[in-house]
């Protein structure tokens, strides 16, 4: 008896074994994504859904982990030398997937890539100036100035083997403009835990594992099979006939139909990206006229009009979190007194546009894209509709990204609708530069209406040169509460982000960010 | 003869040349790349210079004249968004289109010539009069309804075919095929399907108005006379005679198709260049758009050129007439 | 004079009803029944302000805390809302009604505005001869030599980019108009122009030419009544094309804007809730628009039939 279940034991252990084998050899995921990658350059266009595709084969000096905290990479360790000068010790041992070695050489040539004058991304390294090489395993990093962040920005920040792009005349980023084609456009070679085995545009690209990765693989994949499936609907019935494993952005209304299917699983959670409304602020509105939206009164009115539960129940099906303040609970800078929703009352509001002198309302140009966010075009229908009911007139423009954002840019907008998310560098800082600082020089490129708050703008440039952590985000907070308090931004909810993925996969972490990092998936 | 060809040699080449300015003039004014090249944290500074550097601040003559130069060259440029030489990245998708619109054009006659024989020699029966009916149903229902219909029924509740793209592909040098593999079988027939609906409709009218016209005419008659037998009458004598004219408006219908089978590829992701060019429309990569307008016209452009100097050939009366 | 010309008119009445088509009309069943489909979803279409419980237009009257109802005869399903609501809490019933309209008229528009540049250009193109002609002919072989679907995505992208804020509402609907009728004006000019050419060369223009006194209104008279039955036969087929191809830009998102929905757009929005269950958004418009295409074809089938003297 003993003996025949040990043999039966021998027989099934062996039995799962081979079965273990077989599919060890080719644990395939089949990604069904939204979009398509733009290029497999990561320094050809600004572009975070690429440069996140484009982390599995190439890598940066530090990296975040499972909890989105910074870790090292290729750089094991740093230390401040100076208050503008970082040196970073770099990982020995490391390999490109051609087989070179890794030294700061290469992290020479990556750096001067990508902060190249024609780099599309040089604005994803902001404050780095120049860098020497110490040793083959050392390199200093001189910034313009005290800057607290440089680590958050190398996340991001891939590396490029100098050999490589030496030799196929790529240390330079493509440029677009001379009309010629980048070698690295279609070629990769990186240090990461994947590497390309093949990519046609806008159809498919494969990576297949690489075996001699310098970290231990959490992960036990060894191929990854990316397509664009752009229609949503397309994209859920690929999903439900088993077509692909893994769709990284789940329209939200089809959840409980792709929860009832038996082979999949829902992950679902609040993103980063806090979606809000921007207002001109210029003197006048687009279609001519004085611009009521410089009343603060009026603002307030067009906060209260909107029935922000109502939009989460019956647009977001209840997966948004609505949003008092304009960054995200887990954003560095964040305090919950600045998370108050205001309540809808569309009462005060009509009371305080009559105050204001505009009882009558006033029509103004409300622009929305269809796509750079979740169910965009539905929201500002239902936000256009709210306030025709306290007597505005919204004109609601709703366009492809490509056409709206010039007029949103070049102030053709009353109203428009614009996420932040503060990446890569997930920190408040990031917003206040970017987008709530007055636009002058480098500062205020999202700043779309023209407003101009000095009080902030001190806070902000305080903030960027404060090297101590407690003291810099007490500034954050600081500029935080006066936009609130001013509704520079009326902020309306933290998008919801679905991933659905096949019951095959055992371990399948999402991160908050939005972006699938398949080295951590098991199947 | 010669005189004629030259003409409508001619003819083309100015057809091109217009169509190569509509779309320069057209695409210069659709949007502004420079945004969506740079990302969030550029600064305004970068934006102005990108555009500079992109000509996009020259004057317009001037941007046309070099457009015009390169693209007779075949040199598109490289698109803004993909940063690929825009020549290679429609001819990457060309196969995929083209095989789709050989599918449905193989459909369209496997289904449309017998049909339209049918509707032509049995007029009275309730089957030709149901066929004609079910062919304005067919010309009349738009084709996203169609392949929105399809996916729903064939592969969401039935599961038979696959609900979007192109299968497993195999690379015949520089032609990659769907056709050789199962998966890539499977894989057209819904999109060829829903793309051939108009065209049967097209081809089954063809058929029935010629063969009405051939059996009207006397050598039917006369053969009839004579008592040859009914069927070899239809299908010997009759269809031969109307074949032709289906075989040019094949031929010229390709140009429409190609064109059409964009919103055939949208709603089933077909990785062919009408997708391309719907996501360049989205993306505002005007080099793509460009490219694809001309190249497209170009296909009609060749067609149109040959069926009209084959029918020069074959009947002597239009040599001399204007075109 | 009154006199007679009232009795010229009556007597056409009367020649209409006594005609071979009224005849060929009344004994094709399925013509009289697209006829009868048709004239009731254009009378639909046009009491839609009366009918409909809600105007699908107006932002304030779209309740949000109604949206995705199911049609009355299922379980949840609410008076007033026949077949269910939208995601915004659009009636559908409404939506179809309004949205019809807009497909009519657009239609209609196309080629009203297609019809009268066509004859006209035609007219000029085959009276003066020359370089206008040349002009115009090569301008529409440019003009067929790009699909229509390309022609009308370029336009409306194009145009709805220029249009000023105010205008934008009204202005993408006359953009789609302009974009189709853009493509099918040649073919009424290649029609008219062959006719022109012919008359001209007949003696009495030849000799009024010898007089000094322009022919023109005498030759209108003698090629718009040839012209007539291909053109008219053309008009009802181009005005189904029309339909279907305002359908399919609004469907691939370059047409009517999703707050002013016409049947393509609400398809297109309605595609996006397929598999969350909420299959009336998207299927009672479809309906619509085949019905809608299919009364069209028909009719113009049984007129180019009736009207090909080959087929009597």
């Amino acid at each position: 008896m003993s003996i025949s279940t040990k043999t039966r034991q021998g027989a099934l252990a062996g039995l799962a074994a081979a079965l273990l084998a077989a599919t060890a050899q080719a644990e395939t995921i089949r990604w069904g994504a939204p979009r398509d990658i733009v290029s497999l350059d990561p320094y050809s266009y600004g572009d975070s859904y690429t440069i996140n595709f484009l982390n599995h084969i190439y890598e940066g000096l530090v990296r975040y982990n499972r909890d989105l905290e910074i870790e090292p990479a290729l750089a094991t360790a740093w230390e401040i030398v100076s208050p503008t000068t970082w040196r970073f010790t770099l990982r020995k041992g490391v390999k490109f997937h051609d087989g070179s070695d890794f030294t700061a050489e290469d992290v020479l040539a990556s750096l001067e890539r990508v902060s190249d004058e024609t780099s599309p991304l040089k604005g994803n390294l902001p404050a780095y100036q120049s860098a020497t090489v110490v040793d083959d395993n050392t390199i200093d990093i001189e910034l313009s100035g005290a800057y607290p962040l440089l680590l958050n920005d190398l996340t991001n920040i891939h590396i490029f083997d100098k050999g490589w792009l030496v030799a196929n005349n790529a240390e330079k980023p493509t440029d677009v403009s001379a009309g010629v084609e980048g070698y690295a456009t279609f070629n990769t070679n990186g240090t990461g835990p994947f590497q390309l085995e093949s990519r046609t545009p806008e159809a498919q690209t494969v990576l297949a594992v690489n075996n001699n990765w310098w970290d231990e693989p959490a992960h036990n994949l060894t191929r990854i099979e990316f397509q664009p499936i752009s229609s949503a609907a397309t994209r859920v019935a690929a999903l439900l006939s088993g077509e692909v494993d893994f769709v990284d952005s789940a329209p939200v209304q089809d959840l409980p139909r792709l929860a009832q299917a038996e082979n999949l699983t829902i992950l679902e959670r609040t993103d980063l990206r806090t979606v809000m409304l921007g207002f001109n602020r210029r003197e006048e509105l687009v279609g001519g006229g004085e611009n009521p939206m410089n009343d603060l009164r009026v603002r307030q009115a067009m906060q209260l009009a909107v029935d922000m539960d109502l939009i989460q129940d019956k647009v977001m099906r209840g997966k948004s979190r609505n949003a008092g303040a304009l960054v995200a609970p887990s954003i560095p800078g964040y305090s919950e007194d600045l998370d108050t929703v205001a309540p809808f009352d569309p009462e005060k509001a009509r009371a305080l546009l009559e105050e204001a002198g505009y009882g009558d309302g006033f029509a103004f140009d409300f622009v929305c894209t269809n796509e750079s966010y979740v169910n965009e075009e539905q929201f500002c229908q239902a936000i256009a509709s709210m306030w025709s009911r306290v007597g505005l007139e919204p004109k609601l423009d709703i366009g492809p990204t490509a056409k709206q954002t010039p007029k949103r840019a070049n102030g053709k907008a009353d109203i428009y609708t614009i996420g932040w998310a503060t990446l890569p560098m997930l920190d408040t800082y990031s917003i206040l530069v970017q987008m709530l600082h007055s636009k002058e020089g480098n500062s205020g490129v999202f700043n779309w209406g023209g407003w101009s708050y000095p009080e902030l703008d001190k806070l902000t440039q305080s903030a960027a040169v404060e090297l101590d952590r407690e003291a810099r985000l007490d500034m954050e907070n600081k500029a935080l509460r006066i936009a609130k308090d001013e509704i520079i931004m009326m902020p309306l909810h933290q998008q919801p982000m679905a991933w659905a993925v096949s019951r095959d996969f055992s371990d399948f972490p999402q991160f908050p960010d939005n972006k699938p990092r398949m080295w951590y998936v098991t199947k | 003869m010669l005189a004629f060809i030259i003409k409508r040699l001619a003819n083309a080449v100015f057809v091109m040349l217009s169509v190569t300015f509509l779309a320069f003039v057209i695409f210069t004014a659709v949007g502004d790349p420079v945004d969506q090249m740079l990302n969030e944290q550029a600064t305004q500074e970068q934006r102005d210079e990108l555009r500079e550097r992109l000509g996009l601040e020259a004057p317009f003559l001037v941007q046309y004249s070099k457009f015009v130069a390169r693209a007779a060259t075949g040199d598109f440029g490289i698109s803004f968004r993909n940063q690929q030489d825009v020549l290679a990245m429609i001819g990457e998708r060309f196969p995929a289109t083209f095989e789709l619109v050989l599918v449905a054009t193989f459909i369209s006659l496997v289904v449309g010539v017998p049909m339209g024989v049918i509707t032509a020699i049995r007029r009275q029966t309730w089957y030709a009069e149901a066929m004609q009916f079910t062919s304005i149903i067919g010309v009349s229902l738009p084709s996203f309804v169609v392949g929105i219909g399809l996916i729903l029924i064939f592969s969401v509740w039935l599961g038979w075919f696959p609900a979007f793209g192109r299968g497993e592909t195999v690379d015949l040098g520089w032609w990659s095929t769907g056709l050789l593999t199962h998966s890539g079988r499977m894989s057209i027939v819904l999109p060829a399907l829903s793309l051939s609906l108009f065209q049967i409709t097209l081809v089954m009218r063809l058929v029935r108005a010629e063969m009405l016209e051939v059996l009207r005419s006397d050598f039917i008659k006369f053969a009839r006379a004579r008592g040859v037998p009914a069927r070899r009458l239809h299908f010997s004598h009759a269809l031969r005679n109307c074949l032709m004219p289906v075989v040019t408006m094949t031929a010229m219908q390709v140009g429409g198709l190609i064109a059409f089978a964009l919103v055939t590829e949208t709603v089933f992701q077909w990785p062919g260049m009408g997708l391309l060019f719907i996501q360049a429309v989205t993306f505002v990569d005007v080099p793509i758009m460009a490219a694809y307008l001309c190249i497209v016209a170009l296909i009609f452009v060749v067609l149109n050129t040959i069926v009209d100097m084959a029918y020069a050939v074959i009947d002597p009366r239009l040599k001399g007439a204007d075109a | 004079m009154t006199d007679q010309a009232d009795r010229k008119v009556l007597s056409r009445t009367e020649a209409f009803f006594d005609s071979d088509l009224w005849w060929s009309f009344k004994a094709h069943k399925s013509a009289v029944g697209a006829a009868i489909v048709l004239a009731l979803v254009i009378v639909a279409a046009f009491c839609a302000p009366v009918l409909s419980p809600q105007d699908p237009y107006d932002l304030a009257a779209l309740e949000l805390w109604n949206a995705e109802l199911p049609p009355i005869w299922m379980e949840g399903g609410q008076m007033p809302y026949l077949l269910g609501t939208d995601v915004q809490g659009r009636d559908i019933l409404s939506g179809i009604l309004y949205g019809t309209r807009i497909s009519i008229v657009i239609g209609v528009a196309s080629v009203v505005v297609s019809l009268f540049v066509g004859i006209g250009l035609g007219l000029m193109a085959g009276y003066y001869g020359g370089w206008i002609d040349n002009v115009l002919m090569r301008v529409g072989d440019v003009l067929l030599s790009i699909p229509i679907v390309l022609v009308a995505i370029l336009v409306s992208s194009v145009a709805q980019q220029f249009l000023p804020p105010a205008w934008r509402e009204a202005g993408v609907a006359a953009v789609l108009v302009l974009a189709i009728a853009m493509y099918s004006w040649v073919q009424y000019a290649r029609v008219v122009r062959a006719q022109t050419m012919v008359e001209r060369r007949k003696e009495y223009v030849q000799a009024s030419r010898l007089v000094g006194t322009p022919a023109r209104r005498l030759m209108l008279k003698h090629i718009l009544p040839n012209t007539l039955t291909p053109i008219f036969v053309a008009a009802t087929l181009n005005f189904g094309l029309a339909i279907l191809i305002e359908a399919t830009l609004s469907f691939l998102g370059v047409g009517m804007p999703p707050n002013q929905p016409s049947l393509g757009t609400l398809i297109r929005v309605g595609n996006q809730y397929l598999f969350s269950g909420s299959w009336w958004i998207v299927l009672f418009p479809s309906i619509q628009l085949c019905i809608l295409v299919v009364a069209v074809n028909m009719l113009g089938d049984w007129l180019r039939d009736a009207l090909n003297p080959k087929l009597r």
